[in-house]
């Protein structure tokens, strides 16, 4: 076993496709970003996180949305984010299709409609950590029994698991029925100072003191200040999940995902990071919700369609599951794109799910796949050149081999050869050369 | 409680010719599952075309004053009509979602969001047919077809209720013997058919192992395209029974009744063609039970608890997966 790669395997070949070659401009961009000093990557970091909190001040042409509230949009978006980061622990890290996510967004949008406005009235920051225990608990509920079921299965399970929380809000008068609960009262107020908006109505930037933000006032018109506190709450989940990836847990999510038997046999407790994955997805998910309740002053039963948890495991898909910039890109593909093009109001549906299967067809990997996703691809196709001499980009017939147990033992050989990573140069070692 | 008891005939009939509406589009997602291993989520819109097709064929035809045999002749004609449809638009699934991701290797994950963005392109152009169609300037001339593209669409001839005979206290009616027999006919040609024919055999081989049915001459994207071609057509009888009992559809009238019958198909074991009669089957019978023990607002959790509970016991399903192990 060498640890060099082999040279001529990194250059980009003649008959590279279109995904490799977007694959090894991903690679490019990372090696640049690690070899940055650090101080430089903590300035273009700090510029980066600055630009989104200005983002609902600066109203920036184009970006900005004409036909509705742009702080309200970003709040949207920000909040599909923040689902997007807690699904992708469960479908990108831990390999577990959930497709009733939307149903852990629910209990926690509800723990705090009940605890401040429908059964009590506690405040908003006590409720925030309850809300999240509440969802953490919903989460190992459901887990604990169905996650022994595989697959597939899993995801037409916690699909049900949605539409009974569904069902149970619409059905239970203690939750407030079909109407829902109101008067959810917002998050403390803390002014401090006031920001005026800028205004593009002229073409040049002007500032605009009749619109105003006050720093930390919950107005019900200005919705900016929710924005802020939910780019926060990302940042700070981000910092979390970014040490959980790359510690014991991480790697033991990896291994179970990608091959449950063999990790199992090497002494990962798959089932325990399992339900692990899924209680702090949950968790994530229940956070989100509350956030969404606080700022929307309402909640009610039609605001947790299911087909809310299909929008965000597209999300997640689309970004590139299993990488958290990915994830949070396609969040905001499919929360914001919608809202942009609001004037083609009754298309966008069709416009949204013809963009799916493009960028299914052409970007399977998602906007932004993990790096390992890239490296796997290489070692594959690696190893299938050693095996049938030289492989073809794409056979003549594309269902054979597609799904069947071979293909399958050979993708395995191939990911198990991607994961030895050189931990000094970041390389892939190639243990059959 | 008493009301199960007293009208448990009556529940039980009407919750197996839902089931059995069920089992027919519950075939569509198991074979494809069986031979490609993914969720083909736009197999719904399958089925929500094939309804259309069937309440566009008796208004071409011209309902008003069909009497007798005549009604019966029009409905099978419709049911022609509609597995056309249904095959047709499963056809050009595959051919446009699926297979080029195959070509490309795609993990089965994508190919399910790929379905995902197909279910909703389908759903939408049709509850947008009025303006699709009026990009052409046909709407003028189809307005009786596209008309008023978002609401409910009833039948405009209806097969007359006839009570046959009693079981209990249950009067059964026409409606109730035509869809349990009919989709129980179907069921059996499919199974026959996968069963003894040489095509059967190839998606039976495919289904097992891909690789070596290609090495051994089938041909994997007929095969593929076979199962597409005959999930559509359940799917086409479903949607005219269903049409036959409940009257009405909308252009997305598809996902419910396609969560419904993923679950039947899973119920029974994925990929098991006698899975999934069983499983829709059970569901019909216990969602009817269900909402007459606990009330009919909570059908659906009586489903999908049920559905839990079953996996729990069996994880593979009350008949347990694959569609390659059916022998001849």
């Amino acid at each position: 076993m060498s640890t060099a790669a082999s040279t001529d395997a990194t250059e980009p070949r003649a008959s590279a496709g279109t995904s490799r070659a977007a694959a090894l401009r991903g690679a490019r961009i990372r090696e640049a970003w690690h070899r940055a000093p650090r101080p430089v990557r903590w300035l273009l970091g700090l510029l980066v996180v600055l630009f989104f909190y200005a983002l609902p001040i600066l109203n920036p042409p184009i970006i900005s949305t004409p036909d509705t509230d742009f702080g309200g949009v970003l709040f949207t978006v920000a909040v599909y984010a923040l689902v997007a980061i807690g699904l992708n622990i469960v479908v990108g890290y831990a390999g577990l299709l959930d497709m009733g996510y939307v149903g852990f967004y629910a209990v926690g949008a509800y723990t705090v409609a009940v605890l401040t406005s429908e059964h009590g009235s506690w405040p908003f920051l006590l409720v925030l950590p309850i809300a999240m225990l509440t969802t953490m608990v919903s989460g190992i509920l459901l887990g604990a029994p169905t996650l022994r079921v595989r697959g597939d299965y899993l995801a037409i399970v916690t699909l049900g698991f949605g539409e009974i929380v569904r069902l149970t809000l619409v059905n239970s008068e203690w939750l407030g029925a079909a109407a829902g609960i109101s008067k959810i009262p917002s998050p403390p107020d803390l002014p401090l100072f006031t920001v005026p908006h800028i205004s593009w109505d002229t073409g040049v930037p002007l500032v605009d003191l009749g619109r105003t933000t006050t720093f930390l006032e919950f107005g019900v018109l200005d919705q900016v200040p929710y924005y802020w506190v939910a780019l926060t709450v990302i940042l700070v989940v981000l910092f979390f999940d970014k040490r959980l990836k790359e510690s014991r847990v991480g790697r033991a999510w990896e291994a179970t995902r990608e091959d449950e038997d063999a990790a199992e046999i090497m002494g990962v407790a798959t089932f325990k990071f399992k339900l692990l994955a899924f209680a702090l997805g949950a968790l994530v998910g229940g956070l989100a919700g509350a956030l969404f309740a606080t700022k929307q002053g309402f909640v009610n039963p039609q605001s947790f369609a299911l087909l809310l948890s299909v929008m965000f495991l597209a999300a997640v898909v689309v970004g590139g599951q299993g990488n958290r910039w990915g994830v949070i890109l396609g969040a905001v593909v499919v929360a914001y794109l919608p809202e942009r093009f609001r004037g083609f109001e009754e298309w966008r549906v069709l416009v949204f799910g013809l963009a799916l299967m493009l960028l299914a067809t052409y970007r399977p990997e998602g906007l932004i796949p993990p790096g390992r996703t890239a490296r796997v691809k290489k070692a594959r196709k690696e190893v299938a050149a050693l095996e049938e001499g030289d492989v073809e980009d794409t056979p003549s017939d594309p269902y054979a081999g597609a799904a069947g147990s071979g293909a399958l033992n050979r993708q395995r050989s191939a990911d198990t050869l991607a994961t030895h990573t050189d931990p000094r140069t970041g390389e892939e070692t190639s243990s059959h050369d | 409680m008493q009301f199960l008891f007293d009208n448990f005939f009556a529940l039980t009939i009407s919750g197996l010719a839902l089931g059995a509406v069920y089992a027919l589009i519950a075939l569509g997602y198991t074979m494809v599952y069986g031979v490609l291993q993914f969720i083909n989520f736009a197999h719904s819109e399958v089925f929500m075309y094939g309804t259309f097709a069937v309440v566009w064929v008796l208004y071409f035809m011209g309902a008003s004053g069909t009497t007798g045999p005549a009604v019966y002749g029009k409905f099978a004609i419709a049911l022609l009509v509609a597995m056309a449809v249904s095959a047709s638009v499963a056809l050009l699934l595959e051919r446009v979602a699926y297979r080029p991701l195959i070509r490309r290797g795609a993990p089965r994950l994508i190919a399910l969001i790929s379905a995902i963005g197909a279910s909703f392109m389908l759903a939408e152009a049709m509850g947008l047919r009025d303006r699709l169609v009026g990009f052409v300037g046909l709407d003028d001339e189809l307005a009786p077809y596209v008309a008023r593209a978002r609401d409910t669409r009833g039948l405009p001839l209806e097969i007359p209720r006839v009570g046959l005979f009693t079981i209990g206290d249950y009067r059964v009616t026409n409606i109730d013997v035509i869809v349990i027999l009919s989709a129980l006919l179907m069921m059996v040609l499919l199974d026959q058919f996968v069963r003894r024919s040489r095509l059967g055999r190839g998606i039976r081989a495919v289904a097992q192992d891909p690789e070596s049915a290609a090495l051994m001459g089938v041909n994997s994207t007929r095969v593929v395209q076979l199962t597409f071609l005959l999930g559509g057509i359940m799917a086409g009888a479903a949607a005219t029974l269903y049409m036959v009992r409940i009257g009405a559809t909308r252009f997305d009238a598809g996902f419910l009744m396609g969560v419904k019958a993923f679950t039947a198909a899973v119920m029974g074991g994925i990929g098991n063609l006698r899975g999934a009669l069983l499983g829709g089957f059970v569901l019909g019978v216990a969602e009817n039970w269900g909402s007459a023990v606990i009330g009919t607002e909570w059908k659906d959790v009586v489903a999908f608890a049920l559905l839990v509970l079953i996996l729990l016991f069996r994880p593979t399903g009350l008949l347990g997966e694959s569609l390659g192990k059916a022998r001849a």
